[in-house]
């Protein structure tokens, strides 16, 4: 690990004020994946700049019918409120099928939007990896790419995002709210955060320097039911090969791409009637498997259009599996 | 030289009068463990501050190192010393054996410029801290001559050879008897690498003190540890003395010593001050041994009625370049099912890989993966249960020697097990039983290990206060050796649990061989009673020959020992009266333990069986383990509680073997991809369903004068099989390349139209 400073925000704005100026800034919260990144000198911040105890871990209802979910709130936090659980249960789900109950105790929903790839070529220092040292190349594309992209991956990068929050944010239509240097509060759509890697794999959000998310909007749940899914090796602490979030006539996958991946072409096949399955077909056909990870078409068509049929289930009354 | 028939007669560990031995009781070490109290290597109290080595790995997998710049790393901050094959204080080539009766020989570290394998220590660095040694670790700059690796295994089956020294096993005529037979099957199965994963990283504390050398470090055998020390340093084998007091998991991964050890003892000498050096979770992926991947094919011929007419199982690994590790997963299949016609053998073929050598089970845990799933699926060709399949191959006697059975149980583990697990309910046909979204099957395995037992020494002190001191140069890995020494020197010499010391893991202490092949209880153990019984004798004869004591002129032979009191009938007194006053120093004995000459002319194994319900989902190909029972056979149990734990852990191990576990290579590299425990996937405790393990009454009396046998292997031994079996009952697929992850199964699921 290399040496760093540390300082304790007092307020957003001082640590946005800080983040601006330190070179080599970085926010941490939980700091579940920025320290063992750390450790491994993937990341090398100059400073960190601890936003943890900022008053911003609330959950509140919005006057529009929604939730305003505080960045800091841990990711225990999110999956256990009442508000949650009765009317996004797809957030809930999600969150409890990521990391292990010590991480979510630690992660912040932030976090979590902004946790890095798992692929192991970025692990593993000792391998190229355009996304750890960038023009180094990419070993996962000829390599072990079982756990690749299969949407809008490039040639410098087929790395996934690996939250199971966000996929179900996504599909929950969810926004970001931040604070940037300026000053300014701005909100956008969570689906605008992540960016897909092109040519430049390490930038991997449309943040600007020193912008500091502060909380998640949730606007009113939408009809519908919601269910995720996920499959993974393991039954806990395992990234996964693919998920879904059904929210109401919403569907997002996880594990697919750079970002979480909203399904726009099987949401619109299905809003003018066709199956789930002939949905996520439509949605798939724009798929570009890498050879080792073939296999996630078909897996993600299978989970996917279980999943809309368990939401539609759930949202009859009938018993889900 | 002694005979098994010595060993009938009672003592009190058969006896068992106070009822210590098979009991549950707690590991004589666990409040240290748990309260973190536990002094692991690295965390040994030094004499005074120690420096902090790191190891640098080679980036490539083979080659040369053509420079090395560590200019940098030397002027980093609190960096004392830099090491590479260039300045490296001078070691004996690899392998040298001064002293005649080495049980290992030396382990230079930075031995030259020649790089192995991927991973491979090439340089080291001795800091003042942890962290300025890791920040320096990195501004070291190597430059190699790479070679394109030759690491593709499966690439290279056509080039395996014999094993050095070995040949293929045929008994009868194995071609003529699989082509006469009525039902044949042959099929070929696969197994990836695995790592140990232990959760105590390989680490080392070492000091001098004068020509000295106190090495504190985590390895299952003392002696071999500090012999091969002792070569490497060029020093008498005397001048070490190594201390391995608690280890965190060593499943045969630390059967021997790396470059941490090598290299704290060198810098401690070069710096006169202690110095620690640990493995990286990371380096230890490539930094030690692995078990080896393994292809195997299974060739069964039986007649109608099930019996086995032919049988071979061969089985093709892999070493790395300079070794001769075989990963015999055939072997075990010689004692298990009878058959006139059998072929076992092994190819071997050398690769550019880090070093094969033994993991858990090593043979049973690869080899029933093929045999015990050959059978499950031999069973359904025949229209037969696959429980009474196998009962129908019970061998008399050793099939391949003829030898009689000590013991075997093997039909009573099966019908018992079939009966608690409730295998009565099991659809013949897969993928009829559905719960929600999941397919539920049913499978299980036949289990099988040998045993084994080595020559071990141990004493036995008693002092004034009549508390009982064990003494011996045994490890305890994490599987309760601490605590079965101490019920067996409880039961022996009539005294409480709590009036017991156990003093294990020194060189300096009284030989034993360590943990490991599921040998540790039994023979550590025998020495243990052999140096109870001499201390018994002893304090009899103390007792006995002490003109104030109440037993005075007696026969020692009648002295009996309960509850802290030696006593002839009515007369009596306390053990620690007795010492107080006619031995205040104390007494100290020592006995052995061998193995008997007529040992051999027995079958001496382990047995067991597994049964194993899974839920698998149709849509995603996700497996989950709903239940698992295994029903084992290994003489009589010293402790119910360690020995439960060591069976479970290793079906624990069978689950991950078969679902989750393995490390591919990428042969462009020759380096293996998972280096982490969130890429290598050990089970973790949401995959671990109902598990319960049960050990029928058993005592082997031509196994040891106890009657017991191990266990740490045996629950890895037809786990993963049971597991895989399951599997196909639950919905129809058969694969043959394990681990049986969704993607593979999904494949499977589809190519069945499902």
């Amino acid at each position: 690990m290399k040496a760093f400073t540390y300082e304790r925000a007092s307020d957003a704005k001082a640590a946005v004020q800080a983040a601006v100026e330190t070179p080599g800034a970085r926010f941490i919260a939980g700091g579940t994946n920025l320290l063992d990144l750390m450790k491994l000198e993937i990341e090398q911040p100059q400073h960190l700049i601890d936003v943890s105890r900022l008053p911003m871990a609330g959950i509140e209802e919005t006057g529009e019918g929604g939730l305003r979910i505080g960045a800091s709130a841990t990711n225990s936090q999110v999956a256990g409120d009442p508000g949650v659980r009765s009317r996004y249960p797809v957030l809930s789900e999600a969150i409890v099928a990521g990391g292990s109950p010590q991480l979510r105790n630690k992660a912040s929903v932030a976090g979590n939007l902004l946790q890095r790839t798992r692929c192991a070529y970025f692990y593993d220092t000792s391998k190229p990896c355009n996304k750890r040292t960038p023009g180094s190349g990419c070993g996962a594309l000829e390599g072990l790419n079982r756990n690749g992209a299969i949407f809008g991956a490039s040639h410098a990068c087929i790395a996934t995002h690996t939250s199971d929050m966000a996929v179900a944010l996504v599909a929950l239509e969810a926004r970001v709210e931040t604070l940037s240097p300026s000053g300014a509060t701005r909100a956008f759509p969570l689906l605008e955060l992540h960016r897909l890697p092109g040519e430049t794999p390490h930038v991997e959000t449309h943040l600007i320097p020193g912008e500091l998310i502060t909380a998640v909007m949730l606007p009113p749940p939408p009809s519908g039911g919601q269910v995720y899914r996920k499959v993974r090796d393991r039954a806990s602490y395992a990234g996964g090969l693919a998920s879904v979030a059904v929210a109401g006539g919403n569907l997002a996958l996880g594990m697919v791409a750079h970002k979480p991946w909203r399904a726009v072409d099987a949401e619109a096949a299905m809003a003018s009637g066709a199956t789930p399955a002939e949905a996520v077909a439509r949605e798939l056909a724009g798929a570009s498997p890498l050879g080792r990870n073939d296999f996630k078409i078909p897996l993600v068509a299978r989970l996917a259009a279980a999943a809309i049929g368990e939401a539609q289930d759930r949202l009859s009354g009938g018993r889900g599996a | 030289m002694s005979s098994v028939h010595d060993w009938a007669a009672p003592n009190p560990v058969t006896t068992n009068r106070s009822g210590l031995i098979g009991k549950g009781v707690d590991r004589y070490e666990g409040p240290l463990k748990v309260t973190g109290t536990a002094p692991y290597a690295y965390e040994v109290q030094p004499p005074s501050p120690p420096a902090y080595g790191v190891m640098v790995g080679a980036t490539i997998a083979t080659g040369r190192i053509t420079g090395a710049d560590t200019a940098e790393a030397e002027a980093a901050p609190g960096v004392l010393a830099v090491w590479t094959h260039r300045n490296v204080p001078a070691q004996p080539p690899r392998g040298t054996r001064v002293h005649p009766r080495s049980t290992a020989g030396s382990r230079p570290a930075l031995e030259s410029d020649r790089v192995y394998h991927w991973g491979q220590p090439v340089a080291f660095v001795i800091a003042d801290t942890l962290e300025n040694a890791v920040a320096a670790s990195h501004l070291v700059r190597l430059t190699y001559d790479a070679d394109a690796p030759d690491a593709d295994f499966r690439a290279r089956l056509a080039d395996a050879g014999q094993p050095p020294g070995e040949q293929d096993v045929e008994i009868g005529d194995f071609d003529a008897g699989f082509a006469a037979s009525a039902v044949r099957l042959d099929e070929t199965w696969a197994t990836p690498i695995q790592n140990h994963c232990q959760m105590e990283p390989c680490a080392s504390l070492v000091w001098w003190e004068g020509d000295k050398c106190i090495a504190h470090t985590s390895v299952q055998m003392v002696k071999p540890a500090q012999h091969g020390l002792a070569e490497t340093l060029g020093i008498p084998r005397d001048d070490v003395r190594l201390m391995t007091r608690y280890i965190g998991g060593g499943f045969g991964g630390k059967g021997q010593t790396y470059d941490d050890l090598t290299l704290a003892a060198l810098a401690a000498r070069a710096l006169e001050r202690p110095v620690k050096v640990a493995f990286t979770r990371q380096q230890m992926m490539h930094g030690t041994i692995h078990r080896p991947a393994t292809v195997m094919r299974v060739r069964l011929g039986a007649e109608k009625d099930g019996r086995l007419n032919a049988f071979s199982i061969m089985t093709w690994t892999h070493c790395h370049q300079d070794g001769t590790f075989t990963e015999h997963a055939s072997n075990f299949a010689r004692a298990l099912y009878a058959a006139p016609n059998r072929l076992t053998g092994h190819r071997l073929v050398k690769l550019d890989l880090p070093g094969a050598g033994p993991m858990r089970a090593p043979g049973e845990a690869s080899g029933t993966m093929s045999l015990e799933c050959a059978m499950d699926e031999l069973a359904e060709r025949l229209g037969l249960d696959p429980v009474e399949l196998r009962i129908r191959n019970e061998p008399p006697s050793d099939p391949e020697n003829g030898r009689p059975f000590s013991q075997r149980q093997l039909v009573r583990c099966l019908k018992e097990g079939a009966q608690l697990f409730g295998w009565d309910r099991r659809m013949p046909t897969p993928g009829l039983v559905r719960d929600g979204r999941w397919l539920v099957g049913m499978g299980m395995a036949a289990a099988i290990r040998g045993n084994f037992l080595l020559p071990a020494k141990c004493s036995f002190s008693v002092d004034a206060e009549g508390v009982i001191t064990v003494r011996q140069g045994m490890t305890d890995i994490g599987t309760g050796t601490y605590t079965v020494l101490a019920q067996i020197a409880a039961e022996t010499l009539g005294v409480l649990l709590g009036d017991v010391r156990v003093e294990i893991g020194d060189s300096e202490l009284p030989p034993a061989p360590g943990s490991g092949g599921q040998f540790g209880a039994a023979s550590a153990g025998s020495a243990a009673l052999a140096a109870g019984m001499n201390l018994r004798r002893a304090i009899a004869e103390l007792a006995t020959g002490d003109p104030n004591s109440p037993l005075y002129g007696d026969d020692p032979e009648l002295v009996t020992f309960q509850d802290g009191v030696v006593a002839i009938e009515n007369k009596s007194e306390t053990l620690a009266a007795l010492v107080r006053r006619a031995a205040p120093a104390g007494l100290t004995v020592e006995g052995d333990s061998r193995p008997a000459a007529d040992m051999r002319e027995w079958s001496t194994q382990t047995y067991g069986s597994h049964f194993c319900e899974v839920g698998v989902d149709p849509v995603t190909g996700e497996v989950r383990v709903r239940r698992m029972l295994g029903v084992f056979a290994a003489g009589r149990i010293l402790n119910e509680k360690t020995a439960r734990s060591q069976l479970t852990g290793g079906m624990i191990w069978g689950i991950g073997s078969a679902i989750t576990e393995g490390n591919a290579v990428d042969p462009r590299y020759g380096s293996l991809i998972n280096q982490d425990l969130a890429q290598y996937l050990v089970p973790v405790q949401a995959d671990i369903g109902e598990l319960d393990a049960i050990m029928l009454d058993e005592v082997d009396d031509k196994a040891n004068p106890m009657g017991i046998k191990g266990v740490g292997e045996l629950g890895n031994s037809g786990a993963g099989a049971a597991v895989a079996n399951a599997i196909y009952n639950a919905c129809g697929v058969r694969l043959r390349d394990y681990p049986i992850t969704p993607d593979k199964l999904l494949a499977g699921l589809m190519a069945k139209g499902m």
